[in-house]
């Protein structure tokens, strides 16, 4: 029984990796999973809280301010911006796995640099955002909002879900620029040159992408939907 | 990628660790110089990282239960006073009866401490460190230092726990769930000032550890194993923290989403649990909020957490049983994906918890389904597990005992679960001592029993020594004995309808006649107490005094933790990693009493 089992699987003998993927990779997918459910499970809240809502704020008026322009009506034009500057280092940081993997020193270098920028314009980015809809007197336990129909703010789950899960995803953007550093540190030290390999660039390249990708959602929820 | 060359592709992070541990690939032992702080305290081998969460857990365990004798001593003798309790608890217990206040803390603590810190750290933490690496055949985790670092996130979480004991206010006392609105609101009572902000600190804290500690698990588990160690070759305890750890990895970040919402109801002045509320005859301005939203992120979390607790017990249980028997374990594909369906249909049950909140009774239906569905894989297990002792020549230690007395107690608390998976009857059930009987005794006595069971027969490779016998066989009789005396009379108390959580129900004429009852249960968990100290006696008397082992397989098992010296050093085994043939359970085969899994099949054996 066992024979028939283990000739037929040769990858799942032992010795080896089964998915020929270092452990260290293996984690960091398992991390992403479990962090997926605590993404998941903070925007199910969400949902389940805004269909059950009478009515909501209409995020083209929320969010409808760009810096510099005034009292401008540009619905969701910064957000927008936001979300193309980090799905471009999301771009850079493909780009710096790829050179990583051709054992390109310097242009890991570069494109790591570009990645870190992008995550640092993004978080700026969201400072201004939050520094403005605080202005405005939006905040944890305070909704100025009207909603779409009209009608004066009957609850601040809008603010309240808005600020804790883009904070926890910013957060995740925060963590992410610090982890690129680390990582830049030892490109340019030298350290993955003299591994023989670039499997950190790689790892922190999966939480980078995950991050973007959970802005996807994020971006759907709070300003599309 | 080999063990060795996993082992030795450390990344940046764990660049201290990298010499700590390459023995292998020039086969010979190393004598690294370890200082006191590196070999005991901030240790990166798995096996003295196993010992700190066992001790823990250990220390934990005897302050979780002296909560239940104190809060008993109310239930058995509510008339009476203990001047004793007034010197230790203070004006908690002033005149010497302790106050609401402090009844209810010490059962939020209680339930806390055992369900967390003992048996998901203690249990987990223990045997998944300890059996792991040394059952798949591997020099250690995947990650030593994500491993230590998960001991001392542990360690960080019990102290915050810890601390929250002697804050003025007291500890959190709304119930091991926490419920919001009243875990949510510290005006509500004095439970949820301080003493809850430390609790959610500490268990948000805690969920980092389990996080840290169930992906090497599942990363050695799956990537570690040494050559020939197929997945269908691994004992069953390894099958078993393998899907402990899965469970955890996804459904511990969902209580984590939940308590972030509940601080921020807490401190930022949001509404995400809390709407129309009166506090104490004033009219709060939250508006908008669901309680029950957070019953369905703490319960995703809290169903799962229950086969955290049990799913190593049974692992536990069937490779001692299989050992002790000397008989093959029954079915063991059966067992493997009765495990299996066990953690899937775990994630799909949760709301059985809540039958009574308001719960559209339609989509009760399908969770009622879905839990009585769990009583399948439960009920093979079972039945495996007797089919393997069945005219087994059985070695009665007290490893064996307490495996047995696992399927004794897991049978009858598991079918009490058939009674309150029924939304219908729950109706009737819910809240009473009914369900504090059914889950004490299928999770916290069954899991307790495959934890004493492990340490049995373990203790050997944890400490060369063997724990008193005669103890040991006292300490399972009385516990056993006592804990059906203990927990059976409450489901008569449940069925008349007698509530849980009360303080006091001297004035409640229809629960008079439980009186005598209840001063019997006391005066049992009193018995029960004490001997669980003859155990701590042992544990620690034997660590130091117990009788030297003399082979390196005492009980003459077949896996791979017996292969190694008798007190293995850091890496395991001195030479290279021996290679596996064949499956953990060849017992009596062939005229062999025995066949350990490095021995190579010879082409004249049977099959089986």
């Amino acid at each position: 029984m066992d024979n028939a089992v283990t000739a037929k699987k040769k990858w799942w003998s032992g010795g080896h990796s089964p998915f020929s993927v270092s452990y260290g990779k293996l984690m960091m997918w398992y991390f992403l999973i479990s962090d997926a459910f605590t993404f998941g499970a903070l925007l199910i809240s969400y949902g389940t809280q805004r269909f059950m809502a009478q009515a909501w704020p209409d995020p083209n008026v929320v969010f409808h301010s760009f810096p510099l322009m005034g009292h401008a009506n540009l619905p969701l034009v910064f957000v927008s911006l936001m979300t193309f500057i980090l799905i471009m280092s999301s771009v850079t940081m493909v780009l710096a796995v790829h050179a990583g993997h051709h054992m390109d020193q310097k242009a890991t270098a570069r494109w790591l640099i570009l990645t870190i920028i992008g995550g640092i314009m993004f978080l700026s980015c969201q400072a201004w955002e939050w520094t403005h809809l605080h202005e405005v007197g939006a905040w944890w336990g305070r909704n100025p909002f009207p909603n779409h129909d009209g009608s004066a703010p009957l609850s601040t789950n809008f603010t309240d879900f808005f600020f804790t899960i883009t904070g926890f995803h910013g957060l995740h953007v925060t963590s992410g620029v610090v982890l690129n550093i680390i990582v830049l540190i030892n490109v340019l030290k030298g350290t993955y040159q003299h591994r023989g390999h670039y499997e950190m660039v790689e790892k922190v390249g999966l939480y980078w992408h995950f991050v973007d990708l959970v802005w996807v959602f994020v971006f759907t929820c709070f300003y599309l939907l | 990628m080999s063990n060795e060359a996993t082992l030795h592709n450390q990344d940046l992070m764990h660049h201290g660790v990298e010499h700590g541990h390459g023995n292998g690939h020039d086969g010979h032992d190393h004598h690294h110089e370890e200082t006191f702080i590196s070999k005991y305290v901030f240790s990166m081998d798995h096996k003295m990282i196993a010992k700190q969460f066992l001790i823990t857990g250990i220390i934990w365990a005897i302050i979780g239960a002296f909560f239940s004798v104190l809060f008993r001593l109310q239930l058995g003798y509510p008339d009476a006073t203990f001047p004793w309790l007034e010197s230790i608890l203070g004006h908690w217990a002033e005149g010497g009866r302790i106050t609401a206040e402090a009844y209810y803390a010490l059962v939020t603590m209680h339930g806390t401490i055992l369900v967390f810190f003992v048996l998901t750290a203690g249990l987990s933490g223990t045997f998944s460190n300890l059996l792991i690496p040394l059952q798949v055949g591997a020099r250690d985790m995947a990650s030593p230092f994500m491993n230590m670092l998960s001991y001392w996130f542990f360690f960080l979480a019990s102290c915050l726990m810890m601390s929250s004991l002697f804050v003025q206010t007291g500890p959190a006392s709304g119930g091991w769930t926490s419920y919001p609105p009243l875990s949510a609101l510290g005006d509500a009572s004095i439970g949820s000032k301080i003493g809850m902000d430390l609790w959610l600190m500490s268990m948000a804290i805690f969920v980092v550890s389990s996080l840290l500690g169930s992906l090497n698990y599942i990363s050695t588990i799956l990537n570690m194993r040494t050559k020939g160690m197929s997945m269908t070759k691994m004992p069953l305890t390894i099958w078993a923290f393998f899907f402990t750890a899965v469970l955890g990895v996804l459904s511990f970040p969902v209580l984590l989403s939940g308590f972030v919402l509940l601080l921020f109801d807490r401190h930022g002045g949001t509404s995400f649990y809390l709407s129309e509320i009166f506090v104490a005859g004033k009219v709060l301005p939250n508006e908008g909020g669901s309680a029950i939203l957070y019953q369905h992120l703490f319960w995703f979390l809290g169903h799962p957490e229950v086969y955290i607790i049990i799913l190593p017990a049974m692992g536990i249980v069937s490779e001692i049983l299989a050992v002790s028997s000397r008989k093959p374990i029954f079915g063991y594909l059966a067992m493997v994906g009765s495990i299996f369906a066990i953690t899937l249909l775990a994630f799909l049950v949760w709301a059985h918890h809540m039958f009574v909140t308001g719960l559209n009774p339609f989509l009760g239906a399908f969770f009622v389904l879905l839990t009585l569905l769990i009583a399948v894989p439960s009920a093979i297990k079972v039945f495996n597990w007797i089919t393997t002792i069945w005219r087994g020549n059985i070695r009665f230690t007290p490893a064996s005992l307490f495996s047995i007395g696992f399927v004794s107690t897991f049978i009858s608390g598991g079918l009490t679960g058939i009674w309150l998976g029924n939304s219908a009857i729950d109706i009737h059930l819910h809240d009473t001592m009914f369900v504090i009987a059914h889950f004490h005794i299928v999770m916290g006595v069954s899991a307790f029993f495959g934890m004493f069971a492990g340490i049995y027969h373990w203790f050997p490779k944890l400490y060369g020594r063997y724990m008193n016998q005669t103890l040991g066989f006292i300490h399972f009789w009385i516990t056993l004995v006592g804990a059906y005396l203990i927990f059976w009379p409450m489901h008569y108390m449940g069925m008349a309808g007698m509530p849980r959580r009360y303080f006091d129900y001297s004035n409640w004429q229809s629960f008079n006649m439980f009186g005598g009852l209840n001063e019997f249960i006391s005066f049992v968990v009193i018995i029960v107490f004490a001997t669980q100290l003859l155990f701590v006696f042992n544990f620690f008397y034997s660590i130091f005094k117990g009788r030297k082992l003399t082979t390196p397989n005492p009980w003459e098992a077949t896996t791979l933790e017996w292969t190694t010296p008798i007190n293995p050093g850091h890496g395991n085994w001195p030479g290279e990693i021996p290679e596996v043939h064949r499956w953990a359970y060849d017992y009596s085969k062939d005229g062999k009493d025995f066949i350990p899994q490095t021995v190579p099949v010879s082409p004249d054996e049977s099959k089986h």
